[in-house]
């Protein structure tokens, strides 16, 4: 293959899995501004996506679209179920508290899927066949394609929706100020549900159109959790265009690290990353530093 | 006559701290079964890294999801210079240490600026990239399957070879831990963390250089994890990158929070409950990771002090005088 | 001996402080007094090294101290209480003021963890030393109780008491009669003679007039981030334009 193509392949690649990781990291925003909770167990809304959708099928042998619909209907119950009984309950809760809960949290829910799964890998079946496509010299999958489409969807979806319909606008306003949101007659903890239920929603669908590529098992949250988690820092929290720049920056970065340097170490090049952003510019790439009030 | 002896004992820090050490001296007296002495010894080395994550936890307040790593450092640095390079081991223990807590402390500036979530996702991500490191680099730590043929450590020509004698060897260790960490949240650096820990802005203005005494601790608290490593690695004499994961991190973190945050022997309990546990369910053995996300969530909703709180509780009432019979209030 | 000059300060759009100068003379008491948002406890916090400001110099004692960190302020004894009361919930009363020691005691980490016999001879001082202020302040008797359980006002008093162990040649005080009912700020303003007293000076922004007036001998009017004027008590009361920023025109 020549170089050119071989960028060409690192590229498309890598903004495949940074579609992902833009899409996970979105809850992690999400949640992040509704409540200033860091919520660790995203990830894995993000397995339990790929991992009911592949119970579905394989078990109980839903037809594709069903076992997909039961996935995110269950991850997204799972969310709210969270929410509702550890979340809620702690509001005087300290900043190491919630940590240390949703820590919890994510190990639970992790464990429960090797008690109910195992610890086996688990291979999803692509949406629509696996004919490559052929673009600038770059193998491409139709998976690829249905990655690029949803991401593009939810982020069309999420903008309408944080914009334009009066739940969303009330969820930026509890991310501002809660007080003032609850003074304004907002229903805070309703929304602080509603955050919970779209960011594990978005999670699971994240998880289900990558699983076909990257195969599935209990414990694929944790890392994917984690670079959603830095594509989000990246972009500075935002729902919305910045974390999109992040996923994929991280993404095109991880793939060319990977192709160029050393593929063992592709995961230690995100954590690299984060941790490069969070020591320099902790606000993200779009954000100016804020100044704390005492 | 037992309240007042209990509460005697109790309000004098040595004495508790001597007879402590003096019963986990004596234990393997008493037990000749060598499984329990080497889940014992084990509990020994899992204390040393609790404490060491509570110093930085407990104390000071930060929150550390990496520790594993530290922990592994310390492992294999002494492994490999003792293994490969035939270093004798307790030099190589002390390079060891050396080397974890300068990179800690040089680590440490930036890492601790940050707060909160940020400061426990950086903490996490630096964790697993050591663990990769370990996976990775293959030539120097034999990767995924591991590095074997690390001496055991010994005296002259006193090897410490079996449960017995390691066990002594590590609670050694532990013992002088404890009380050096004892000591310390007694004085004023553990006011000084603690108030870092309650108003980081208050504690400033009061004088303490919190940037500074925070990156200290987290050295500190980084070469007691080595330290314990390098004990893993002689007692062992065979590591693997398995054990200095994410998982084991998430142990530790789990065994500070339950035997409660802030209290020396309450990272004892910890650890000797998360370790025996296991042991005790060895038929739910895969249910732990269940148990551990349970506890977690619990211990912290409605036993946010640990079990150390209870069981101070406990004792309080116990070695309180009994109020009268029908009488209201206080004398 | 405090001396603040052309202070400017800057959140993104908004102006907190123009040019603001002011001095506080060794060993007075000096309000520093404005209607809200006129930027005084944003002042305090650039003076005392928790904000920086963009310009401006500030000098203690002819020493620029412009941009010092707050554990270097202490060390130069310069201290501060808070508007919202920062005490160390989780300590005790009498160990609070113990921290109020820090820079009055040097054991570092080995000697702490080694029980060095300097230490343990400084513990015991330091020990004895935060009792007394405790006794200074009258909440000797809550010694043990847990900071966080105290009422309002002797939290207030234990913020003073903490400050006062530190041994500060200058004590700032924010709205340190915020929350308190007029028999506490009573009792708040014979402490403040009582700190004067010892040879602190004392710089205090404050919005209960009435103690203001009582206690100050001096005082600075800021409004909407620059000085207004500057005087004596009774000065300031017949001040027309600070009256008119207070009520208001017309």
């Amino acid at each position: 293959m020549q170089l050119s193509e071989q960028l060409a392949q690192y590229l498309l690649s890598g903004l495949s899995t940074g579609a992902i990781y833009a899409l996970i990291g979105f809850g992690f925003a999400i949640i992040y501004n509704t409540t200033s909770i860091i919520n660790f167990a995203q990830g894995e809304f993000v397995m339990l996506g790929g991992m009911i959708s592949v119970y579905f099928l394989s078990v109980l042998k839903f037809p594709l679209p069903l076992a997909i619909l039961a996935a995110i209907s269950i991850a997204t119950a799972t969310g709210a179920i969270f929410e509702r009984l550890a979340i809620r309950p702690l509001k005087q809760a300290t900043h190491l508290n919630l940590i240390i809960i949703t820590i919890g949290g994510s190990i639970l829910i992790r464990g429960l899927a090797m008690l109910l799964w195992g610890k086996d890998t688990h291979a999803m079946p692509t949406f629509s066949g696996n004919e490559p496509l052929n673009l600038a010299g770059a193998t491409i999958l139709p998976q690829n394609l249905w990655i690029f489409g949803i991401t593009l969807m939810i982020i069309i979806g999420n903008k309408l929706f944080f914009n334009y319909s009066i739940t969303g606008k009330a969820m930026r306003a509890c991310a501002c100020n809660r007080t003032a949101a609850s003074l304004v007659g907002i229903d805070v903890r309703r929304m602080v549900l509603f955050s919970f239920v779209i960011s594990s929603a978005l999670g699971s669908m994240a998880g289900i159109i990558i699983a076909p590529l990257t195969m599935t098992s209990y414990d694929v949250g944790i890392m994917l959790g984690l670079k959603g988690f830095c594509a989000a820092i990246i972009g500075g929290m935002s729902s919305g265009f910045g974390t999109v720049v992040g996923g994929l920056l991280l993404g095109i970065l991880e793939s060319f690290g990977a192709g160029l340097i050393s593929s063992g170490y592709k995961d230690a090049i995100a954590f690299i990353i984060l941790l490069l952003i969070l020591f320099i510019r902790p606000q993200g790439l779009f954000k100016k530093a804020e100044t704390e009030r005492v | 006559m037992l309240n007042k002896l209990l509460g005697f004992i109790v309000k004098r820090e040595l004495l508790k701290f001597l007879i402590f050490a003096a019963i986990l001296l004596l234990i393997p007296f008493f037990f000749e079964g060598g499984y329990l002495l080497n889940i014992l010894l084990f509990v020994g080395i899992h204390t040393m890294l609790a404490i060491g994550l509570n110093l930085l936890l407990g104390f000071a307040g930060q929150i550390s999801l990496g520790h594993a790593a530290f922990f592994g450092l310390g492992a294999y640095l002494s492994g490999i210079l003792t293994a490969t390079y035939s270093i004798n081991p307790w030099l190589a223990m002390f390079m060891a240490a050396v080397v974890v807590g300068i990179m800690a402390f040089v680590i440490g500036f930036p890492i601790l600026k940050l707060k909160g979530h940020y400061l426990a996702m950086a903490t996490l991500g630096l964790g697993i990239i050591i663990y990769i490191a370990f996976n990775e680099a293959v030539d120097l730590t034999g990767g995924p399957s591991g590095l074997s043929g690390i001496p055991n450590l010994s005296l002259g020509h006193f090897i410490f070879d079996s449960d017995l004698k390691n066990y002594y060897l590590i609670w050694t260790f532990t013992l002088v831990t404890m009380l050096l960490s004892i000591n310390l949240a007694h004085s004023r650096i553990g006011r000084a963390l603690r108030a870092i820990h309650d108003s980081e802005v208050a504690a400033r203005v009061m004088g303490v250089n919190a940037r500074l005494l925070k990156v200290q601790i987290f050295s500190l608290s980084a070469v007691i994890s080595a330290i314990a490593g390098s004990l893993y690695a002689h007692t062992m004499t065979f590591i693997s990158p398995a054990s200095f994961g994410f998982n084991f991190s998430v142990e530790l973190l789990t065994m500070v929070v339950i035997g409660g945050l802030g209290s020396i022997y309450g990272s004892f309990l910890g650890a000797a409950l998360l370790t025996l546990l296991p042991e005790m369910l060895r038929a739910f053995q895969d249910y732990d990771i269940v148990i551990y996300g349970l506890l977690l969530i619990l211990m912290t909703m409605f036993m946010p002090g640990g079990l150390v709180r209870c069981f101070s509780a406990f004792v309080v009432a116990a070695i309180s005088p009994k109020k009268p019979e029908g009488g209201k209030g206080s004398a | 001996m405090l001396r603040i000059s052309g202070i400017t300060q800057k959140f993104g759009g908004l102006v907190a402080l123009n040019d603001v100068s002011l001095t506080f003379r060794r060993q007075d008491i000096t309000g520093v007094i404005g209607p809200n948002g006129a930027g005084k406890t944003t002042l305090f916090n650039i003076v005392t090294g928790i904000y920086r400001q963009n310009l401006g110099t500030v000098h203690l004692d002819d020493k620029d101290i412009s941009g010092f960190p707050p554990e270097k302020l202490a060390i130069l004894g310069m201290v501060r209480t808070f508007q919202n009361v920062e005490l160390f919930g989780q300590m005790t009363v009498l160990e609070n003021v113990m921290v109020g020691l820090h820079t009055r005691s040097h054991s570092g980490i080995l000697a702490c963890a080694f029980k060095l016999p300097g230490h343990l001879k400084e513990e015991r001082v330091v020990r004895e030393r935060a009792m007394q202020w405790l006794d200074f302040v009258g909440i000797a008797d809550l010694a043990q109780v847990e900071a966080a359980n105290l009422p309002f006002g002797k939290g207030r008093l234990l913020e003073i008491a903490r400050a006062m162990a530190l041994e500060p040649r200058i004590i700032l005080m924010d709205e340190p009669a915020a929350g308190l009912n007029s028999r506490e700020t009573a009792e708040l303003a014979l402490f403040i003679r009582k700190v004067r007293e010892s040879g602190i000076t004392v710089a205090l922004v404050e919005h209960d007039m009435e103690l203001v007036m009582d206690v100050c001998d001096y005082i600075h009017v800021l409004n909407l981030g620059h000085k207004l004027a500057e005087g004596t008590p009774r000065e300031i009361q017949e001040n027309t334009e600070v009256i008119s920023a207070y009520l208001g025109e017309g």
